[in-house]
């Protein structure tokens, strides 16, 4: 096809050429210019063929021959050469010089572009420097080298990903390309099986019939296509938005329902002046968009108006209305009520008008929750012996103890969410704040408020009950003597409440101390960061013994502790010094801050009264208890915790005072002797006073004592410098502090937490890691992910996830 | 008045068939459980003593050759074939379940300088020092008839070392240059020499399978590609390093062992400065090989002992020796991640558990949640003096303790010399070189 247009398109020339030979002699240089770019066009359309050259060599004639007289006609190749060669060639122009330039004298009429190209000859003809010779071998080479490496490298940079993805895995298991356990489809397990027995057939025909699997027995079509239809992880995301939908739906239904309940007429009412608001905004909009619903609403609520004005439902004339005017005379609260009938009267009357009316909330609300208190375990009650008073758990003591001491705390906890909700609120609504706004706010508030200190409002609360119903009882019960009993067994509680709340300080002291000894103090690593530099960073500690038994161990651990105690022993007083100099002056600055604490004051102060409703969780026999209690009684008849551990920290304090060192000597300057003591003057002389040593840091801590020495046996078990990943000592003592066992975890998380960083399985050859798994990585990263079907596999199974997508794709 | 009383389904409490584990209800409540930390802490440490009590290594030693075992190479399909080829040109092949040798073959005259499996583990080749490269079956030759390798080449010079593709049917070898052969082909299809004349170790990337080091005596190793008409890069170091390894999970990664006592972990793309150096041996380095998992490797020396480090650790986990144990020169991690093979120079090949105080064997699964349990605790607690110091103790022989000290305080005096000496000399006119950058002379491109 091309050939044959081509040779149209080379004869349509021909004839051109030959035309304007005949009719036109002096042509223009443009035309020439065409004719030669058609010549062009047809020469690359034309491919091969001996026949297209010959007419390519026509081509080339008739080109030629425009140029007219200037044709020369070269039959001979000649070439420069001095002797005449045997081959008849010879050099004509021999004597002079060839310029550049005239090599392109041909084509001297063609335009300025060609001067210029002979120009530029020219220059290069005097030039006079010469083209660079080829680069050696050794240089070559090493060119080459650098482009192979930097190719090579480039190529095995490709496994970066896959190294520090194995490098961050929770869990390797080895070998990494396992088969993936699970039902096989039957062709791999068996080959060349067919149904033959007509029970077989029929089984056949009958899965057939219903499209169940024959071969793969995991998914049946259907299943398929909705695998198909829907990804693991779309179904996840859809799952996800359900269940968040139901949460949300439940969550608006309790708190629907909790707003149904609140007894506060108050609330309610904002609740409806706020809607009544909304909805009049909403009308507004209304009336802008869609003017005829608003007509309708308009409607309505001129209907609803025209019903009250017909009813004068809320203009007092009902049989309660009339009730209360009876009783308004003698109420306040009837006359209120009658008032707010009447205002509603208005309102559905009148057009709207929002009016401002605050008044406090009724503290009713708060006193009618139950503190939490109540399903606490039954104290038993004896005043006398302190060990009966024990409680198990003494967190919500602890925790009341220390809202007690420093009251400016709690507020501001407390403070925060609400904070938080109030931004949430104004960013949710927009809406200028009004002041009903801000007293539903308030309610919401006060709710919160109340769910946190519970604990804290709630005793007071009952103790206002308790007056209350004190006076109650004073007032209405004829006989008095039962009611002095009643107060009286309710005092008792109190004081055992009172003395239980100091135990509780006892047993949360005691729980200190033991975990004083247990952690080391959090700014000891660095207190001693020479002592690190120093530790040498080896893995191993060889050594010339040779441990063989248990006893051998337990020498080595003890090896240690000697050491190390004599470390401590010279790095102790310097460090001790600056600690007591710190820790005066910490003092100082609390001493300013606040006066101080006596310890008596502290230890005999009345704590809060505490007195609830006790649900009686279990009903004993009352004689066993009885009997148990006066078991316990006697066992621990002379136990006085408090004293005890009054004497113990005055004993404490004894020890750690510097005694007056006595260097009389008897006999010196005066008569020794039995019975002979030296002269009064003389011991006065000789008694060196040593300098009080810097004050206790319990000094001030009335229920404390701070154990100032460092304990050296429970030293030789202290980590004394904080080990390398972690960045400060909090974090260290988290990770030691959180249990692993599963004494304190349940099953699943023991297995989880404890699993091993790399899997092994005996007798399998494990292949170094295949190309093919990083090529299958990448492609997995273009895709989308695909259907992950191996969650029978085992929870706590977590391969490599390069590896878990080949699975994936093998069963896709 | 209402009584509340305890009800309980039994079927939380009662187990199906008398064969079951009694259900034991658990209360989760800390306060029930008190002093977590100490307990854990006790716990640990009884771990970390039993370890080290039971940490017993040493499995077997197989004898049978009559001059010091020179190689070795593992079989890539079965776990109980491993050959060895000693300085008297014999040839073993060993089973290991059985700890004996299965058959013996004189495969060369002189030393056998390397041995290396096919990837399909029908046939093997040995190198040796009457220059030749032999290709040898690895079935036994049936009864009567003769023990002949499958083929011969000839070569012009001693081969040092042998290694073979990972999938094709390409062999390396290295003597005075690196020679990479087709099996088809008597002559090498590709010959690369850069200005040495002897190398002495070759290994293929096992990963990125086109991809070749080299040892040479001139100190340096040299990067190859396959398909390359040159050598990649060449790094020449303070001392010569006899053998590396590549690691089997990172292909860029490799690690060679020197003669100053040290191994080096290299990043291929980066070969100016070693990625780690790892210390510990208190002489040449000898042999080197990689954990099938890739974490961690194993080395063999002069000083008598084996050595297991962590792949970015500078210093070992583990130390190896026995008193009969003489210079190990080959080294082999089994392919199951569980054994290690050591050969020395007193005929012997020792077979080592790869962790000393793990038991081997099938375990059930009580036991194995209790190796999991006391081997997380070991880890959560193992910066704590006593349990450092009872899970790091090692014993060594006399000879090598008194020599690491020495080293030690070599190093300590060479480093207070420089110290002074910086401290004496003008601010920045001596700059602090780091110890990984101390080893590497220069990188030639």
């Amino acid at each position: 096809m091309a050939k044959s247009k081509a040779t149209r398109k080379s004869g349509e020339t021909m004839k051109m050429t030959s035309s304007r030979e005949t009719v036109v002699q002096g042509m223009d240089d443009e035309e020439l210019q065409r004719a030669l770019a058609d010549d062009i066009i047809s020469a690359s359309e034309d491919e091969g063929g001996s026949d297209d050259e010959r007419k390519h060599c026509k081509l080339l004639e008739a080109i030629s021959s425009l140029g007219g007289k200037k044709r020369k006609k070269l039959t001979e190749r000649s070439e420069a050469s001095i002797q005449v060669s045997e081959f008849t060639v010879n050099a004509e122009g021999e004597g002079d010089k060839i310029n550049l330039s005239d090599l392109i004298g041909t084509l001297d009429k063609t335009p300025s572009a060609l001067i210029k190209t002979k120009k530029q000859l020219k220059n290069l003809q005097h030039n006079q420097s010469t083209l660079e010779t080829p680069l050696t071998r050794k240089e070559t080479e090493k060119i080459q080298r650098e482009v192979a490496f930097e190719k090579t490298s480039k190529e095995v940079s490709r496994w970066q990903s896959v190294v520090l993805q194995n490098q961050k895995a929770e869990q390797l298991v080895f070998p990494l390309n396992q088969e993936p356990s699970g039902p096989k489809r039957i062709e791999q397990v068996v080959a060349g099986w067919k149904a033959q027995t007509p029970l077989e057939q029929e089984i056949f025909s009958l899965l057939r019939m219903n499209k169940q699997p024959l071969h793969d027995p995991v998914l049946t079509p259907t299943e398929e296509a909705s695998l198909r239809a829907m990804s693991l992880e779309e179904a996840k995301i859809r799952r996800a938005e359900l269940q968040k939908t139901r949460v949300l739906q439940s969550y608006y239904e309790a708190k629907a329902k909790r707003e149904r309940k609140i007894k506060s007429k108050k609330y309610h009412r904002v609740q409806k002046k706020v809607m009544r608001k909304e909805y009049l905004k909403q009308f507004d909009e209304m009336v802008k968009t869609d003017p005829a619903a608003a007509l309708e609403e308009l409607k309505k609520m001129e209907l609803s108006r025209m019903k009250e004005r017909m009813s004068l439902k809320h203009q007092n004339s009902g049989k309660w209305a009339k009730s209360k005017a009876i009783m308004a005379k003698y109420d306040d609260g009837a006359r209120k009520a009658m008032q707010i009938q009447l205002e509603v009267n208005k309102d559905l009357t009148q057009k709207l008008v929002i009016p401002a009316d605050e008044d406090e909330e009724d503290e009713e609300e708060s006193a009618e929750t139950l503190p939490d208190f109540v399903n606490d375990v039954e104290p038993i009650l004896d005043q006398v012996n302190p060990w009966m008073r024990g409680k198990l758990s003494t967190e919500p003591m602890m925790q009341e103890e220390s809202n007690r001491l420093d009251p400016p705390v709690w507020p501001r906890e407390v403070g925060k969410p609400g904070e938080g909700w109030d931004d949430q609120e104004e960013d949710e609504e927009q809406m200028e704040e009004t002041e009903e706004e801000s007293l539903l706010r308030g309610f919401e508030e006060r709710r919160k408020l109340r769910q946190t200190e519970d604990v804290e409002v709630a005793p007071m609360s009952m103790e206002e009950n308790d007056d209350e119903k004190k006076a109650e009882i004073l007032d209405i019960s004829d006989d008095d003597e039962e009611a002095v009993e009643i107060s009286d067994d309710e005092e008792a509680v109190e004081i055992s409440d009172d003395e239980e709340a100091g135990l509780s300080n006892f047993t949360s002291l005691f729980h200190g101390l033991v975990k004083n000894h247990m952690e080391p103090p959090a700014d000891q690593p660095k207190a001693s960061p020479g002592a690190g530099q120093e530790e040498s960073p080896a893995l191993l500690e060889e050594g010339l013994v040779r441990v063989r038994t248990l006893e051998d161990v337990e020498l080595l651990s003890q090896d240690i502790s000697a050491s190390d105690t004599a470390l401590l022993t010279t790095q102790t007083p310097g460090t001790e010094e600056t600690d007591t100099q710190s820790a005066t002056q910490q003092a100082d600055k609390k001493r300013k801050r606040k006066k101080m604490i006596d310890p008596n004051e502290v230890l005999t102060k009345e704590a809060k009264v505490i007195e609830m409703p006790l649900a009686p969780t279990a009903i004993e026999d009352v004689e066993d208890k009885e009997e148990q209690r006066i078991i316990i009684k006697e066992a621990f008849a002379g136990d006085d915790v408090i004293s005890d551990f009054l004497k113990d920290k005055r004993k404490q304090e004894e020890a750690g005072r510097p005694k007056v060192i006595d260097l009389t000597l008897p006999g010196w300057g005066e008569w020794g002797g039995l019975g002979l003591q030296p002269s009064r003057s003389k011991r006065k002389r000789f008694r060196v006073k040593v300098a009080p040593p810097p004050p206790r840091q319990d000094q001030k801590l009335p229920n404390i004592i701070i154990a100032e020495k460092r304990d050296s046996s429970i030293a030789a078990h202290q980590v004394c410098q904080l080990p390398f990943p972690f960045e400060n000592p909090t974090q260290f003592e988290r990770t030691i502090r959180s249990p692993v066992g599963h004494t304190w975890n349940t099953q699943n998380t023991v297995q989880k937490i404890t699993a091993p960083k790399v899997v092994t399985q005996l007798g399998a050859i494990i292949e170094p890691i295949a190309r093919e798994d990083l090529i299958k990585n990448n492609r997995q990263a273009v895709t989308r992910p695909s259907i992950n079907l191996e969650s029978d596999q085992g929870p706590q199974k977590k391969r490599c996830s390069q590896q878990k997508k080949k699975h994936k794709r093998k069963r896709n | 008045m209402k009584v509340k009383v305890l009800s309980r389904n039994p079927d939380d409490y009662v187990r199906e068939t008398k064969l079951d584990i009694q259900r034991v209800p658990r209360n989760y409540d800390p306060s029930l459980h008190p002093f977590e930390v100490p307990r854990e802490y006790t716990r640990a440490l009884n771990a970390t003593k039993l370890e080290r009590v039971f940490a017993k290594p040493f499995l077997t030693s197989l004898d049978g050759h009559r001059d010091g075992v020179n190689c070795m190479a593992k079989h890539p399909k079965s776990l109980s074939t491993m050959l060895s080829g000693s300085c008297d040109g014999e040839l073993k092949v060993w089973n290991l379940t059985k700890r004996e040798c299965v058959r013996t073959l004189q495969a060369h005259e002189g030393f056998v300088r390397g041995v290396v499996v096919r990837f399909c583990g029908t046939s093997f080749f040995t190198v040796g020092d009457d220059k030749t490269i032999k290709q040898w079956k690895m079935e036994t030759p049936s009864y009567g008839e003769e023990e002949e390798p499958l083929n011969t080449i000839l070569g012009k010079s001693v081969f040092t070392s042998i290694d073979h593709h990972q999938k094709e049917g390409v062999f390396v070898t290295c003597g005075q240059q690196v020679d990479i052969w087709d099996e088809q082909r008597s002559n090498p299809i590709r010959s690369f020499s850069w200005g040495v004349d002897s190398f002495n170790c070759v290994r293929f990337n096992p990963v990125e399978t086109e991809l070749l080091a080299s040892c040479a005596s001139d100190r340096s190793i040299v990067l190859y590609d396959m398909r390359e008409a040159t050598p990649l890069k060449k790094v020449i170091m303070n001392m010569r390093s006899n053998t590396l390894c590549w690691n089997p999970m990172e292909a860029y990664n490799f690690t060679c062992s020197n003669e100053d006592y040290n191994l080096y972990t290299f990043d291929m793309r980066y070969l100016d400065k070693p990625v780690t150096v790892h210390m510990d041996h208190v002489s040449a380095v000898l042999d080197v090989d990689y954990s099938p998992t890739g974490k961690e490797f194993v080395s063999a020396s002069f000083d008598k002992t084996i050595r297991i480090f962590p792949k970015d650790s500078g210093h070992s986990r583990e130390v190896y020796h026995t008193k009969r144990m003489q210079h190990v020169i080959s080294i082999k991690w089994s392919s199951d991640s569980k054994y290690i093979l050591s050969a020395s120079d007193e005929m012997n090949i020792r077979l080592w558990k790869a962790n000393a105080a793990e038991k081997l064997g099938l375990l059930t699964p009580r036991e194995k949640a209790a190796v999991n349990y006391s081997q997380k605790l070991k880890e959560k607690f193992q910066h704590h003096p006593q349990i450092r110091r009872i899970s790091r103790h090692r014993h060594l022989p006399k000879s090598i303790y008194s020599q690491s000290k020495e080293l030690r305080v070599m190093n300590e005096a060479r480093r207070r010399k420089e110290r002074n000496v910086r401290k004496h000399s003008k601010p920045g006119s001596m700059p602090v070189v780091t110890e990984k950058e101390k080893h590497v002379v220069t990188v030639v491109k």
